[in-house]
Order: C-alpha cells, then sequence, then structure tokens
C-alpha cells in the first residue's frame, strides 16, 4: 500500500471518475424514476402518479416487445451449444485450428450494421436463400423470412446468433487451452472414447466459463439486441418484433413522451436487478451443491 | 446434439490415426458446415458488390461475369463514408482516452491506496457494467438538449467515455494489484509523488491491460447505434453506423450498390483485424474472461 502524506490524496485520484459515472449513471438513473411519475413536455411536467405505468401495461405494443425479449432468450442455447461444440472440435483434434479460429471469428469483427444489412438482402423473398432453397427442391423453406409477422422474430434471432457465435467460440477456445491437459490424455488412457471424454472430461471444467456466458447472452437479449432490430425490421412487420429497447427509443424520438419512456426504463431496470439477482443466486447455489 | 449422441463408439483402445476415420468425417462436415456459414454472408457482399441491377436479378449467389465499380464511384462519391469514419474513429479514440486517463487515476486509488469507501466504490462501479445504456438515455437525452450538448464532439465523448469506465476500472484495478509492491516501494523511497510513481512506473509495466481496453472500448463505441443515433442528429456528426442506416435506406433496391457501401464501411475493422488478429482475440477473449 502506498501511503500518503496527506489522507485526502487518495480522494483526488477517484474524484474524476466518481463525478463521470455520477453524471453518466448516477443522475440518469434516479431520474428515471422521477420522470416516470410525471407527464414531461419539454423538459419537464405536472405529476401525474402511476398514469405512466397504466397506460403502458395496457398497450398491446409493450406486450409484444417483452414477448419478443423473451423470444430472443431461446438464442442463449443455441448460441452456447454451437460454439462450445466448434470449439472442442477445433480444440481437440484439428490440425491448423488457428486458421478455423481465424475465419470463425470474422462474423464477431463485423459491426451489426453491416451484419444486418447482408443477412437481410440474404433472407429477402426472392433473395438468395430462398432461391437456392428452392432450387434445391426444399420449397418448404422459403419463407417470407422478414414480411410474415410470425417469423420476422425468428429471422433476428438467426442474425444474432450467426454473429454472437463467432465470439463465443474463441472464448470457449481460449478456456479450452487453458485446461489441464493431464486429465484429458488419463482419460484418454483409460479408454474414454471422445463423447466420453468431452461429456465427463472437458464440458464439466467448462462450467464456469459456460455459465458467465450465459448469463452474458441472457443480458444481451434482454437489453442489447437495439442495433440488429433496428437495422433488421424496425421492428415490424406492424409490431411483430418490437423489442423493450426500440420500444424506449421510439417513445423518447418519434412520439416524444418522455414520461412514458421513463416507465418503461424503470420496469427494464427493476426486471434487469431481479433477473441479475436471481441468476446470482443460482449460480451461487450450483456452486454450494457442487462443493457439498 | 443429436449428432454427437448417434455416432458410434470409437473402440476402447487409444485409437490409431488411421482408425477414426468415422468421427474424423463427422468432425470435417462441423467445421465445413461452420466455415461455410461464417464466411457466405462476406463472399455474398465481396461477390454482389461487383454486379449490375441486372446481373444480380438472375444471377444472386454466382461469381460476377465482369468486375463493375460504378458502385463504389457512387457508393464513395455520393456518400460520406471517410466522413462517418473519421467521426467514428474521434468518438471512439476521444471516449478511449479519457476513460483511460480518469479509470487509471481511480484504479491506482483503489488498487494500492487506503481510504475509506474505496471498496463500496469498486463493488458500485463493478455493478454498473451491467446496467444497459437503454435505461440512461431517457434522463441524459433531456440533460444534453438543455445543455446543448446533442451533436457535439465534447457531449459524445463525454457520454462514451462514461459508459465504458466501470469496465476500464475493473480491469485496470485487477491488473495493478498483480504489480510487484517493490517497484513501486523503490520508485517512493527514490522520493517520486503517488502521480509519478503511478505515470512513470505503473503505466508502463501496464501494457497488457491498455491494450486490452483499447480493443474492447474502440470496438464498443465504434459498433454503437443507438447512442449515436439520439445524440449526433447533425448530418455532419454522424458515426458509420449511423451512417450505414442511412445508407441503407437511402439505396433500398439496389442490392450490388448496397454492397459496395457493406464493403467500404467493413473494410476498417477488417484490415486492423487481418493485421492484429491476435491481439483482437486474446484482448476481446481476455477482457471478457476479466470483465
Amino acid at each position: 500500500m502506498i501511503r500518503t502524506r496527506n489522507a485526502f490524496v487518495p480522494y483526488l485520484f477517484v474524484a474524476p471518475c466518481v463525478a463521470l459515472l455520477a453524471f453518466i449513471f448516477g443522475y440518469p438513473l434516479v431520474k428515471i424514476f422521477e420522470f416516470s411519475f410525471r407527464q414531461i413536455r419539454g423538459f419537464t411536467g405536472p405529476f401525474v402518479g402511476l398514469r405512466n405505468y397504466q397506460l403502458i401495461l395496457n398497450q398491446p405494443t409493450f406486450h409484444d416487445a417483452i414477448t419478443n425479449n423473451a423470444k430472443l432468450l431461446l438464442a442463449v442455447p443455441i448460441i452456447i451449444v454451437i460454439s462450445v461444440l466448434i470449439a472442442i472440435v477445433l480444440f481437440e483434434r484439428v490440425r491448423g485450428w488457428r486458421v478455423y479460429r481465424t475465419i470463425l471469428f470474422v462474423p464477431y469483427i463485423l459491426s451489426v450494421p453491416i451484419v444486418a444489412v447482408v443477412l437481410k438482402n440474404i433472407f429477402q423473398f426472392n433473395g438468395p436463400f430462398n432461391e437456392t432453397v428452392r432450387a434445391l427442391g426444399m420449397e418448404f423453406l422459403a419463407l417470407d423470412w422478414l414480411g410474415d409477422p410470425n417469423v420476422a422474430i425468428w429471422t433476428i434471432m438467426i442474425v444474432v446468433i450467426w454473429r454472437e457465435v463467432g465470439f463465443g467460440i474463441v472464448l470457449m477456445l481460449s478456456r479450452l487451452l487453458g485446461l489441464n491437459a493431464e486429465t484429458l490424455e488419463a482419460a484418454q488412457l483409460d479408454g474414454a472414447n471422445w463423447r466420453q471424454r468431452v461429456l465427463y472430461v472437458i464440458v464439466p471444467q467448462m462450467r464456469g466459463i459456460i455459465e458467465f456466458y450465459a448469463v452474458v447472452n441472457i443480458i444481451g437479449m434482454v437489453a442489447a439486441v437495439f442495433a440488429y432490430v433496428f437495422m433488421v425490421t424496425k421492428g415490424g412487420p406492424g409490431t411483430s418484433t418490437q423489442v423493450m429497447e426500440l420500444y424506449i427509443f421510439n417513445m423518447l424520438t418519434r412520439n416524444a413522451l418522455p414520461g412514458i419512456a421513463s416507465a418503461v426504463s424503470v420496469m427494464l431496470f427493476i426486471a434487469f436487478v431481479i433477473m441479475i439477482l436471481i441468476l446470482f443466486f443460482l449460480l451461487r447455489r450450483s456452486r454450494s451443491r457442487e462443493l457439498a | 446434439m443429436t449428432g454427437l449422441a448417434a455416432q458410434p463408439q470409437a473402440p476402447l483402445a487409444l485409437p490409431e490415426p488411421g482408425k477414426r476415420d468415422w468421427s474424423t468425417k463427422f468432425t470435417h462436415a462441423i467445421l465445413l458446415i461452420a466455415v461455410f456459414t461464417a464466411l457466405f454472408p462476406s463472399y455474398f457482399m465481396f461477390t454482389t458488390s461487383f454486379k449490375t441491377n441486372e446481373e444480380y436479378r438472375y444471377n444472386k449467389i454466382g461469381l460476377p461475369q465482369q468486375l463493375m465499380l460504378e458502385q463504389y464511384g457512387e457508393a464513395i462519391f455520393q456518400n460520406e463514408f471517410l466522413r462517418w469514419m473519421l467521426n467514428s474513429a474521434t468518438y471512439a479514440l476521444g471516449s478511449v482516452a479519457l476513460s483511460t486517463v480518469v479509470a487509471s487515476l481511480a484504479a491506482f486509488a483503489i488498487a494500492r491506496m487506503q481510504f475509506r469507501g474505496k471498496n463500496v466504490l469498486l463493488a458500485l462501479s463493478t455493478s454498473l457494467m451491467v446496467i444497459p445504456p437503454v435505461v440512461l438515455v431517457v434522463p441524459l437525452f433531456l440533460f444534453f438538449v438543455q445543455l446543448d450538448l446533442i451533436s457535439t464532439y465534447h457531449g459524445t465523448i463525454l457520454i462514451y467515455a462514461g459508459l465504458v469506465t466501470p469496465f476500464s476500472i475493473y480491469l485496470l484495478v485487477s491488473f495493478f494489484r498483480t504489480l510487484p509492491t517493490e517497484i513501486l516501494e523503490a520508485a517512493l523511497i527514490d522520493g517520486a509523488s503517488p502521480f509519478g510513481v503511478l505515470w512513470r512506473v505503473v503505466i508502463p509495466l501496464s501494457a497488457p491491460a491498455l491494450v486490452t481496453l483499447l480493443i474492447v472500448n474502440t470496438l464498443y463505441v465504434w459498433n454503437d447505434l443507438l447512442i449515436a443515433l439520439l445524440f449526433l442528429q447533425d448530418d455532419n456528426m454522424r458515426t458509420l453506423m449511423v451512417g450505414i442506416s442511412v445508407f441503407q435506406g437511402r439505396y433500398n433496391h439496389q442490392v450490388p450498390l448496397t454492397m459496395a457501401g457493406m464493403v467500404m464501411a467493413s473494410l476498417p475493422m477488417l484490415i486492423l483485424y487481418i493485421i492484429f488478429q491476435r491481439f483482437f482475440i486474446s484482448g476481446l477473449a481476455s477482457g471478457a474472461l476479466k470483465g
């Protein structure tokens, strides 16, 4: 520890940081609660109690937004299974795995808007994907990927999975490269086959990173899909791909209703805190059960 | 995973390289599909960008019959890609610099000094890492309108710097704690001030952590769309990500031209990735592992 002559010095070091965080995080987190009880026109407005919340909770668009975020959660297990499977394949037995890693990481290097525009064109009704499956005689796969309200949210999910798996593979692989090679060799010498090695030796050791990545992805599906949705469908057709972030964005910009947007922010924030507490509780319980 | 379950059991003895044919084929099939899926959109983007609208109508996924460069002309000269990229780079580098300075000072105090409230500060700052920006934007937006900070470089840099700072602090605190105490004490005995120790001893030793911060935070700002859409309303201040969405709307049914634009837009990061591949992969992976 560094001792300073003046006990005041450490505070000088942290002051700029505290000021910055208070401005960017502290101020808004307090204000969304206040704004959510007001009918804001311009910068402030009269206190209206819970009316903003009542308005939102009765609005079908808001329900669509929550449902769609929930549907996107289905991407989490898919992303994890694909990432783990490919990472293990690369780690265990492939010559030139570095080259594969470089290639498979490319989707993540492309920014979300670029990915969205390119995949959106691939999935146009008369675009390359549908033309190809039609030519192959798999007409049933030639869906109206972007125009059908029942399909569009799953198209967005495909786009999300396509890009995020690139990162998942690299993350899982970097954990695998740190694994204890001796246990693996011992298992192999004891006659464990590939499936047994994967299920009983490798995956248990990856448990921590898989749990961590699951949490990151759950958070992402609830609160970090704005760019995907905005670029692929802007929430449409109708409100079939509306999500919470886009709902807040539209309430603030298109409808100029900051009070309502704040009420949604508050609900998202509270839901978020609850969700994270539950996740941490589950993780801790599974840890302690493991030790017992 | 069903594919895995269906796989026949390998012989119990340590398999010889030649005897693993079946599962080797399975492995190769998986990798082939993965590589194809990962590269096809890029292939589509590049090849389509050289086609004419006419050719694209009947040739969607084949190689272009001739290299049409006209789209590139229009994409470059009728749009402001260069300006958007320079703006994005300015916001990214400005906010990363600001955040790194502010976070280094705080992280140094937290890791190496004794003061009341430091554990609370670290815990609070760390928990801010999971706060999604979207819950912050409403009050920030109104406040920025009042202060006339919308569409300014300094206002935008301030927001981005704030958003990436919790991660910067977390990473730097854990890195500063690993530095050997003896070096710091030796510098203090030589008469250096605490700031002198940070600037002349700690920072030069922290290159790995600083590289990770540079990569993770730059990509965060470069890729952001939400903040950029809200806080940069002036055309001249647009970022590349907002530019892409404007560009997409401008050329709705001209797929080759749209793809030429996407090629342009993806070049800066693709080039950096090809050159600094190792840093990208280890930086992003270790950033996530520590974060």
